[in-house]
């Protein structure tokens, strides 16, 4: 490639939202690399203040179509906390089934639809010959089970209806509950071929970086303590203590460092912390993959997640054979001046919520720090070493290959990431 | 090859849900529209779009710059009909929230609606570009896309 030129990626494909690439290359150096996020800010933290507490779950839902769900149930437990209710155990459980029946669906639509075809070097999956088409039909299975799972629980696998603070609206019925092992047991068995396709894939995206996720015996994605593979433990209501603004005035979103370094969050940094965490069964049946971890290639995100999704079917089956579920009313509410912190792992990594609350039942304050922000400085100094690295090895249409490859491995939301945060605490 | 529904798929200022319904509908659907439907721009699958000779232009999101204007009116031009997809595309909102900001909260974003060459007030799908159909809820109904779909098929005399 020539020594000076400039790379402009515009539109990439197969990610949740609008991202633009620019890449500024002199003397062989690569000067400046901008990734810009264009969906247009919706400016939730200004929506959501004066909103009643009541409808702000299902309002947040409406940041992201497809992890909506964990915007709701980040939502519920900042505002639980705040108000200091204590979900029931069965309450427990259902927010555990409706976190796993949303990673299945979640990490599926990325592992197969987004990622996959990169492997294969097809541009989509309606691309796929015969025999590459038998991983798009099962991914349909194993969405399929994930929606279902969502469905029952939560009531709908996008904007669900039935979470709410201090208890869900409808419990499923245990028989129901109970036929969706079938689909599960079907998916997991499905789930093995394409965790060797990313097992055997050479693609190597490796920079050394921090990863940051919560961390717990149970891998439930709702509780534990934020952890670093850099050494560092926090305690979820002090997270945003630690999180430091990147501004990039070209990016729709702003951008974090965490201690003022750069890290990761999402299904890599989840195991690279805490493989051990992992179902017995999934442990047991991925032992071959888990190998592999902890990994600095950041396309091992897409065996992580796989590896997830196993776990997340092991989780739910074991839940649901044991449980006998009983109708329950949500707890009752008090509304009161108060502040709460919610802080779960979302599919793309770890979600913060802070809310300040009134006693009259509305929100006074919000910010919301979600997995996208915090991985877009990473992902910026990710594309400036692939491109410094392979400058001379690769054609202008290579580089722009691998760098969509690299940002689709992170499974970036814009939809997400693109609302505005403003920290004006009264 | 019999023919095909010559279908695109566009997203603009929303949470982008009906783009996650429609990739669960495939669960159930994906075989038998692989039959009749030409998949020709949808860039939450594919890189290689071509936007040119559209029969059904799908469309979700409200309209909220004037790099979307442009988009639409441009899309508009490609397809012989356009639906509107979702509550967004078809009344706003919510992604219109910020119409009804008061006084105060309008002041907070205003630097970054100039500096992003964002529209004043968010605008529907209708506001901008003539919509032959439109496909409610929040995320959208999925027996509404079906319906429309199937209609469009006919009208297409695909099926």
């Amino acid at each position: 490639m020539k020594k000076d030129v400039d790379i402009s990626i515009q539109n990439i494909s197969k990610i949740e939202g609008h991202a633009d690439i620019a890449v500024r290359i002199r003397k062989n150096k690569v000067e400046d690399v901008k990734i810009k996020f264009t969906d247009n800010k919706r400016f939730f933290t200004q929506a959501i203040r004066k909103r009643e507490i009541d409808t702000l779950p299902q309002s947040v839902a409406r940041i992201c179509g497809t992890c909506s769900i964990a915007h709701t149930m980040c939502c519920i437990e900042a505002i639980e906390k705040a108000l200091g209710v204590r979900p029931s155990e069965q309450t427990l459980l259902l927010k555990k089934l409706t976190m796993y029946g949303m990673m299945i669906r979640d990490h599926a639509l990325h592992v197969y639809l987004f990622s996959l075809p990169d492997v294969f070097g097809k541009d989509s999956v309606l691309n796929f010959d015969k025999k590459e088409s038998k991983y798009l039909f099962d991914s349909l299975e194993i969405k399929r089970a994930g929606n279902k799972l969502s469905t029952l629980v939560a009531g709908r696998a996008v904007h669900a209806p039935f979470p709410l603070v201090g208890g869900y609206a409808n419990i499923p019925k245990n028989d129901d509950l109970k036929a969706v092992i079938k689909d599960l047991k079907k998916a997991r068995g499905k789930l093995f071929d394409v965790l060797d396709v990313y097992y055997d894939c050479k693609v190597d995206y490796t920079r050394n970086t921090n990863f940051v996720g919560l961390v717990a015996k149970q891998f439930d994605f709702l509780e534990g303590e934020i952890r670093s593979t850099s050494g560092m433990v926090v305690k979820e209501k002090d997270y945003f203590r630690y999180l430091h603004k990147v501004v990039m005035p070209y990016s729709q979103a702003v951008g974090y460092a965490f201690k003022g370094k750069t890290y990761m969050v999402g299904a890599l940094a989840r195991l690279n912390l805490n493989k051990q965490g992992l179902h017995k069964d999934t442990k047991r049946d991925a032992k071959k993959y888990l190998k592999l971890f902890p990994s600095n290639n950041i396309f091992h995100n897409n065996l992580a997640q796989g590896i997830e999704i196993l776990h997340s079917i092991d989780q739910a089956i074991e839940i649901i054979e044991s449980a006998n579920f009983k109708p329950e009313e949500p707890k009752k509410i008090e509304f009161k001046d108060c502040e709460g912190v919610g802080l779960i792992e979302a599919p793309r990594g770890t979600l913060f919520y802070r809310l300040a609350l009134s006693k009259k039942g509305i929100v006074k304050n919000g910010s919301i720090v979600v997995p996208t922000q915090q991985n877009q400085v990473n992902m910026r100094l990710d594309i400036r070493n692939l491109v410094q690295k392979n400058l001379k090895k690769l054609s202008k249409e290579e580089l722009v290959y691998e760098m969509e490859k690299l940002v689709r491995a992170y499974d970036p939301c814009i939809s997400c990431a693109s609302h505005f945060l403003k920290v004006n605490w009264v | 090859m019999s023919k095909k529904l010559k279908v695109g798929w566009f997203s603009f200022s929303c949470c982008e849900d009906n783009t996650i319904v429609l990739t669960e509908m495939m669960n159930d659907h994906l075989k038998e529209w692989l039959k009749v439907v030409d998949f020709q721009y949808m860039r939450v699958l594919k890189k290689d779009n071509k936007l040119e000779g559209l029969d059904v232009a799908f469309v979700e999101g409200a309209i909220a710059s004037y790099r979307d204007v442009k988009k639409l009116k441009k899309i508009r031009e490609n397809c012989k009909k356009l639906v509107a997809i979702g509550s967004c595309a078809i009344n706003g909102m919510p992604a219109a929230q910020r119409n009804l900001f008061d006084p105060k909260r309008k002041e907070e974003v205003e630097f970054l609606v100039e500096r992003f060459h964002m529209l004043k007030k968010v605008e529907t799908l209708k506001e901008i570009v003539k919509v032959d159909d439109q496909v409610p809820g929040c995320p959208m109904s999925e027996e509404g896309f079906l319906k429309v779909l199937n209609k469009y098929l006919k009208v297409f005399k695909v099926k």
